[in-house]
């Protein structure tokens, strides 16, 4: 791959249990969609399970950042028994417990404020993808 | 398989996040576990289960399961019988969308009501798929 094209795969656990997972899509949506479109992408996590070449070689080639909704850190574990490095990883509940005045609900669909942290925690996130393409890039 | 006393079913959902399918599978199967079949389906995560979630991997391993993918790669039915044996019926969100004549979704979130719409008609199927489990268990 041309180095000067490599992009950051932003990768989310999408649980489909609690909020958290939901907030951690969302997150990845915004930062994929909105914030930075022409140097994040993602793709289905559950490919990499099957063993998708065109999946394992996009997590692999490029710096990954896995967001996970809890602790228990599926996104990042999936991620590694594929052989790709975790450059940064997160759990959503951190973007809560950093803005507590944003308590995201919904599984399906997240509440307004769900949707409002999700937008906050990607622009965040934009700053570290920023870093990694010029990294990358250099 | 056991007899379990509370019958239930697992639905797996592929949840892809990068095809619209994926996430209008996500939201049939949350409809039918909150609202078409509570109390006769939990979900089980794939992300966990495909992580190593032992409790997950050993519930699909006793009790029923439906995979419901986006896509044909079929992930969620592949990852189910990698790990815990055969769903019990694994359903395609492509085909049920082509049986039921409705238009594939083109987003991948913030679905408008034209969307929900076909994810009710989706989670009716899923709910049905349920049912016919359940009766042959």
């Amino acid at each position: 791959m041309d180095k000067r094209g490599k992009k950051v795969a932003v990768m989310a656990c999408s649980g489909i249990g609690k909020a958290f997972g939901a907030l951690a899509r969302e997150t990845t949506y915004e930062l994929v969609e909105r914030v930075r479109p022409d140097t994040a992408v993602t793709a289905c996590l559950s490919l990499l399970v099957i063993g998708d070449p065109e999946a394992r070689r996009l997590v692999t080639e490029n710096p990954v950042i896995a967001v996970d909704g809890c602790p228990k850190e599926c996104a990042k574990k999936s991620l590694e028994s594929q052989g790709a490095e975790v450059t940064r990883a997160y759990q959503a509940i951190d973007f809560y417990k950093a803005h507590k005045e944003l308590k995201p609900e919904g599984i399906s669909e997240l509440n307004e404020a769900g949707q409002r942290l999700a937008a906050i925690a990607a622009d965040e996130l934009a700053e570290v993808v920023d870093v990694l393409v010029a990294r990358e890039n250099k | 398989m056991m007899d379990i006393g509370v019958r239930k079913v697992g639905i797996i959902s592929c949840s892809g996040e990068a095809l619209p399918e994926g996430t209008l599978s996500r939201v049939a199967c949350r409809k039918v576990l909150d609202d078409l079949r509570p109390g006769k389906s939990v979900t089980i995560c794939l992300p966990l289960f495909i992580a190593g979630g032992e409790e997950e991997r050993r519930f699909a391993a006793r009790y029923p399961t439906i995979t419901v993918d986006g896509c044909e790669k079929l992930c969620a039915a592949k990852a189910t019988q990698m790990f815990s044996g055969k769903p019990s019926k694994s359903l395609l969100i492509r085909e049920i969308l082509k049986s039921r004549g409705l238009a594939r979704p083109t987003r991948l979130r913030h679905l408008g009501e034209d969307q929900k719409a076909v994810a009710q008609a989706v989670a009716e199927d899923i709910a049905k798929a349920v049912d016919e489990v359940l009766g042959e268990s």
